[in-house]
């Protein structure tokens, strides 16, 4: 497991109570180099797995040549599906059950370029490598599609549980005095964290040692169980820090299964990192996606109807379905609307989760819409959102717990300075810089599934908390530091945090920014438990310094434990321990629904996500909100855009660390206007395959790129989202970013960019 | 493991005969050669490390010109104040080029010799025609996605971009390459693709870059250079120029002129029809955009690339006028 201990500074603005600034506690060890990543390990006798990827799109392998690659130096095994151990199925993320057919890891049919048709075992990575490149895969090609653009991918397959509709909205849109519609697009997006995707794999007799970057280390060492028909206990699961996943890393996928077998066939440890192409390949990022958009307004720029039609690309044998009517459906009150979903099967990687799936190209095209909407009709983009305001969910038609979205749009009008825009297209500018101000709302709903957290207090006074929870960056070690902190009494200081390991208490996905709300839930009632145990053995242990004073309650503050009358006799925690004999205090609790303390419903609930609570469950719609103002510099030339400055405003709720909550805020800005100016893979229709697959020509905005970001937080505890008043952080602040900059340089050009990025060549 | 084997150079004696053996690569800041053994595109049997020889790392500049040793580092010469003063548009290149990681370990020399970015160039396994790689092959990148591929000086064989900064602005201001005891002017260094695309400049076996010269002038003290690409850092040019002016005693009529392009041929392209079309004419803005009209004189577009005929003759009619101002 591994420990980050606590360094605050007190009566500073690094304050360690719950909603204090409080630096990152693991920030020190990631500078210093002391944190120890899950593929930094080097158990005795590891060996390196390489993967060989399918270089067609569509066929099947007719042969794989083994011979020289097993001949090469250093080599232990070339497996291929012939000679894998078999693995069976296992129940999927959302609880259902498998199909009773082996899981093949290795593809013999292939359906998209960068499949893994084989794995090379080796001494040495280099060996592995090179070995490799010597496997020789026959291949029968097929024609394939490779992107919804094809005309041959036809319209694809209707998704019917994504169809939302209200009121007759087709009637209302053909009879609306206004009307606009048009279609936006997004180009497939990839996640390339820093840290690949890997894994280092240990059998010892049937229990199984996985060290890998994990957001959901309980739902993947489930799938690993089942794979290998080992008991989940017999799963050990390590992810003590992560180097970026944005939703990559929270499901099992094919190398981990490849990796896994091959220590199980080996008998020997077995390393496998995926190269950066094969970040590409080895797991699907965001897929492609267009919306049409059509909407009936009144002269006046008064909704009357929305017409949403979508599809995203998905895979030939996978169903991924990107929301793209998950803002649409929610931002604006309308009388009439109909949104409706297909997806497209092309030849492709399974497309997966990217920060904020669904809700992100959502906004794209509803907040680019309603922007074109008030050019139409002659208001300000900020008007025409007010004038629509949606004062209840219209799809739920349930009052929100809060939308602070009033607040939003008025703080960061104030800060950006909106009231000094001239609001006519190509209309202000300094030497051969077109100057525009665009504005955009996004959203991003709570979700919520029950957590679980051990706290101990132990017996110099120190706390303990331990969940199988994960720090990807986010902070969770900082704040259920802070929250334990605060609940007991103690200097943030003296608190101890253990995340990232299969063995501690179990904990959902990190995932749908979720985890922060479920787990200062969690460890805010363990701690109090851990609390109110302390103070029971204060006063009733016959050993305790408090025992004479026969009091009903005791108060800790700061590590000591006093009587709320008489706060000169305050006595050290370690001193209590001491007295009474006790070497720990320790609780165990989770937030479970009493229907669900049952064991099977608990290993559900941290296993898959059927349990997780839609934001509408409840007597309440559940969202946070924000609006991005942002100021673009357009060359009049060049046609290159460079956002010159940015306020959000945001309502997250409550927030249990602003610094944090503002980092990861900004980091989701900065992802936005890399998707908004330079994110896209670029697929070559010929071979089906992304071919700037590297950090040299996929392109994500490096520091030169981002001016400095102003971020307003506007919320207020929401006690109907979560126990202590927290709504979503991570996913929000992506969403709401690309259309921001798209109405801006509509705004300084007077031309609309509607598929993304928004490269040079498509403003000159 | 791919073998290869590994000779430290003792002297460039040393190094230039273990050159001339075939499938040999030269190792200096290694910036180029790592990253193209990792995508299957290098395959040395054997490398020489030249990258701690002693004094071919210099930087020098007189009245005559400038001399710069082949290992000095990109950012060395970057930063050097002679360079800045008297060839301004060869340190605003090189600041623009790359990382400032690659450039604190890439050779002067190596950055001339760095190979295209064509992402079919570079992916041998999925792609394997290509006739820079294997003559004869074919290429992959004619009918494929075209955004970054030239419009000038390709052929049916090739139409891979010459990604660098640097060599854009040397060949505005007539830098010699020292190959040892032979020089070649900069602009007979890089090679027309022509049917030969595998032969991207005219160094012979056994030859190694031993040193650049650049000779003082007027144009290349009064220079600029303007570099547009998509992301403001680390990303190569989808058009540059480089350009160097010098006027006559009455301040207005031009009596020199250099203008190089990037980002948008085969090799550094120098732009003579620019350059005639304003020499000995007043400087004036719309000449001057008439004469920038000429830089893309004989392109010929793939589709995607086309935006760069649009986009090259603007830049190139920015950086003269940026230049003029204040020259």
């Amino acid at each position: 497991m591994t420990i980050v201990e606590t360094r605050a500074k007190r009566g500073d603005a690094s304050d360690g109570t719950l909603g204090g600034r409080l630096s990152r506690i693991d920030g020190p060890a990631k500078i210093t180099g002391a944190a120890d990543y899950a593929l930094e390990r080097q158990p005795d006798g590891m060996v390196h797995a390489v993967l060989v990827d399918s270089t067609i799109a569509s066929g099947r392998v007719l042969s794989i040549d083994a011979e020289a690659a097993e001949a090469a130096p250093g080599v232990l095994l070339v497996m291929t599906p012939d000679n894998a151990l078999p693995i069976k199925s296992a129940t999927d993320w959302l609880g259902t059950p498998p199909p009773d057919v082996p899981y093949e890891p290795l593809a013999r049919t292939i359906t998209f370029s960068g499949q893994h048709v084989a794995a090379v075992i080796a001494e040495t990575f280099e060996q592995a490598t090179s070995a490799a490149a010597l496997v020789k895969v026959t291949y029968e090609d097929t024609a394939a599609i490779a992107s919804f653009d094809d005309p041959r991918a036809g319209d694809g397959m209707a998704i019917d549980q994504m169809t939302v509709e209200w009121g007759d909205a087709e009637a209302a849109l053909a009879s609306a005095p206004v009307r606009i519609s048009q279609e936006y697009k997004t180009p497939r997006e990839y996640n390339v964290p820093i840290e690949p995707h890997g894994l280092i794999a240990h059998w010892q007799g049937d229990t199984l040692t996985v060290w890998e970057p994990s957001q959901w280390i309980d739902g993947m060492a489930r799938t690993y169980a089942e794979w290998f028909d080992i008991p989940f206990e017999n799963v050990r699961l390590r992810s003590p820090y992560i180097g970026g996943g944005f939703g990559s890393k929270a499901l099992p996928l094919e190398h981990g299964a490849i990796a896994i077998n091959a220590a199980r066939m080996l008998g020997r440890p077995v390393k496998l990192a995926v190269t950066r192409p094969q970040t590409f390949t080895a797991y699907g990022g965001r897929p492609a996606t267009r919306q049409t958009i059509a909407l009936g307004a009144t002269r006046e720029g008064k909704l009357l109807s929305i017409v949403h039609r979508g599809a995203n690309e998905t895979s030939i044998t996978g169903i991924a379905v990107e929301p793209l009517g998950s803002v649409t459906s929610i931002m604006y009150a309308t009388p009439n609307f109909s949104s409706r979903q297909n997806i497209v099967p092309v030849n492709t990687v399974k497309p997966g989760a990217l920060r904020a799936p669904g809700e992100n190209p959502s906004a794209f095209g509803i907040e680019c819409a309603i922007d074109e909407l008030a050019y139409e009709v002659g208001i300000d983009p900020l008007e025409i959102r007010l004038l629509n305001y949606a004062e209840e969910d219209p799809h739920a038609k349930k009052p929100w717990s809060t939308r602070r979205l009033r607040e939003a749009y008025a703080a960061g009008a104030e800060a950006i300075g909106w009231s000094n825009r001239d609001p006519r297209p190509r209309s202000m500018r300094v030497g051969n810089q077109l100057i525009g101000y665009g504005v955009a709302a996004g959203t991003y709903p709570v979700r919520r599934t029950p957590g679980e957290a051990l706290v101990r207090i132990l017996s110099d006074g120190t706390v303990e908390v331990a969940s199988s929870s994960i720090d990807m960056g986010q902070g969770t070690y900082t704040i259920l530091a802070q929250t334990a902190a605060e609940a007991i009494g103690v200097p943030v200081e003296t608190v101890r945090v253990k995340l990232g390991d299969s063995a501690l208490p179990r904990a959902p996905v990190a995932g749908g920014s979720q985890l922060a709300n479920l787990m200062t839930g969690a460890v805010h009632k363990a701690a109090l438990a851990a609390r109110d145990e302390l103070i029971g053995l204060a006063i009733n242990d016959p050993n305790s310094p408090f025992r004479a004073l026969q009091a009903n309650t005791l108060v800790i503050e700061n590590g000591q434990i006093a009587s709320p009358r008489d706060t000169g006799s305050a006595v050290a925690i370690a001193e209590v321990m001491r007295r009474t004999g006790r070497d720990k205090i320790e609780t165990l609790r989770n937030t479970l629904p009493e229907k669900l303390r049952n064991d099977k419903d608990h290993f559900r609930n941290f296993t898959t996500i059927s349990t997780m609570l839609s934001p509408t469950d409840g007597d309440y719609s559940l969202h946070s909100w924000c609006v991005h103002f942002v100021e673009v510099r357009v060359d009049v030339d060049f046609g290159t855009v460079r956002v010159a400055r940015m306020v959000s405003a945001l309502d997250s709720g409550r927030l249990y660390n602003p610094k944090l909550a503002e980092s990861q805020w900004k980091g989701g800005i900065i992802m936005g206007i890399g998707q908004a100016l330079l994110e896209e893979g670029i697929v070559d229709s010929r071979h089906g395959r992304v071919i700037n697959n590297n950090l040299g020509d996929y392109l994500v905005p490096t520091n030169a790129d981002i001016p400095d970001l102003e971020v307003i937080s506007v919320g207020i505890p929401d006690t109907h989202a979560s126990v202590l008043g927290g709504k979503a952080v991570g996913e929000l602040a992506i969403v709401g970013v690309a259309p921001a900059i798209a109405n801006a340089v509509y705004h300084a050009t007077g031309v609309r960019v509607r598929d993304l990025p928004i490269t040079l060549e498509k403003l000159i | 493991m791919r073998d290869f084997s590994y000779l430290r150079a003792a002297s460039v004696e040393e190094a230039i005969n273990a050159a001339a053996l075939p499938a040999t690569m030269l190792l200096a800041g290694g910036t180029t050669l790592l990253d193209l053994a990792k995508c299957g595109v290098a395959d040395p049997e054997r490398v020489v490390d030249i990258s701690h020889l002693t004094g071919l790392d210099t930087i020098r500049v007189d009245g005559e010109g400038a001399f710069i040793g082949a290992l000095a580092k990109m950012s060395r010469v970057a930063v050097d104040a002679a360079i800045q003063q008297q060839f301004p548009a060869v340190s605003e290149a090189l600041w623009q080029a790359a990382s400032a990681q690659i450039r604190n370990m890439a050779s002067i020399g190596g950055n001339l010799l760095q190979r295209t970015r064509c992402a079919y160039f570079r992916d041998p396994a999925t792609f394997p025609a290509c006739n820079k790689r294997s003559p004869g092959s074919g290429c992959s990148a004619l009918e494929g996605v075209t955004r970054n591929h030239a419009v000038l000086g390709g052929s049916d064989a090739c139409i891979a971009t010459y990604p660098g900064d640097l060599a854009v602005a040397l060949t505005a201001f007539d830098a010699v390459v020292h190959l040892g005891e032979r020089s070649v002017a900069i602009d007979d260094f890089f090679l027309l693709p022509g049917s030969t695309p595998n032969r991207e400049h005219a160094m012979q076996p056994g030859e190694m870059i031993t040193a650049i010269t650049i000779p003082t002038s007027v144009a290349a003290r009064h220079s600029t250079f303007i570099k547009v690409r998509d992301r403001q850092s680390y990303e190569f040019a989808a058009a540059s120029a480089a350009v160097g002016i010098a006027f006559e005693a009455d301040g207005k009529t031009i009596s020199d002129i250099r203008v190089a392009l990037g980002g948008v041929a085969t090799k550094p392209w120098r732009a003579r029809g620019v350059e005639d079309a304003l020499r000995g004419r007043a400087f004036e803005p719309e000449a001057v955009k008439q004469a920038s009209r000429l830089a893309i004189e004989g392109a010929i577009d793939h589709g995607a690339n086309h935006y760069k005929i649009e986009l090259a003759p603007r830049v190139v009619e920015r950086a003269i006028l940026k230049t003029g101002a204040m020259a």
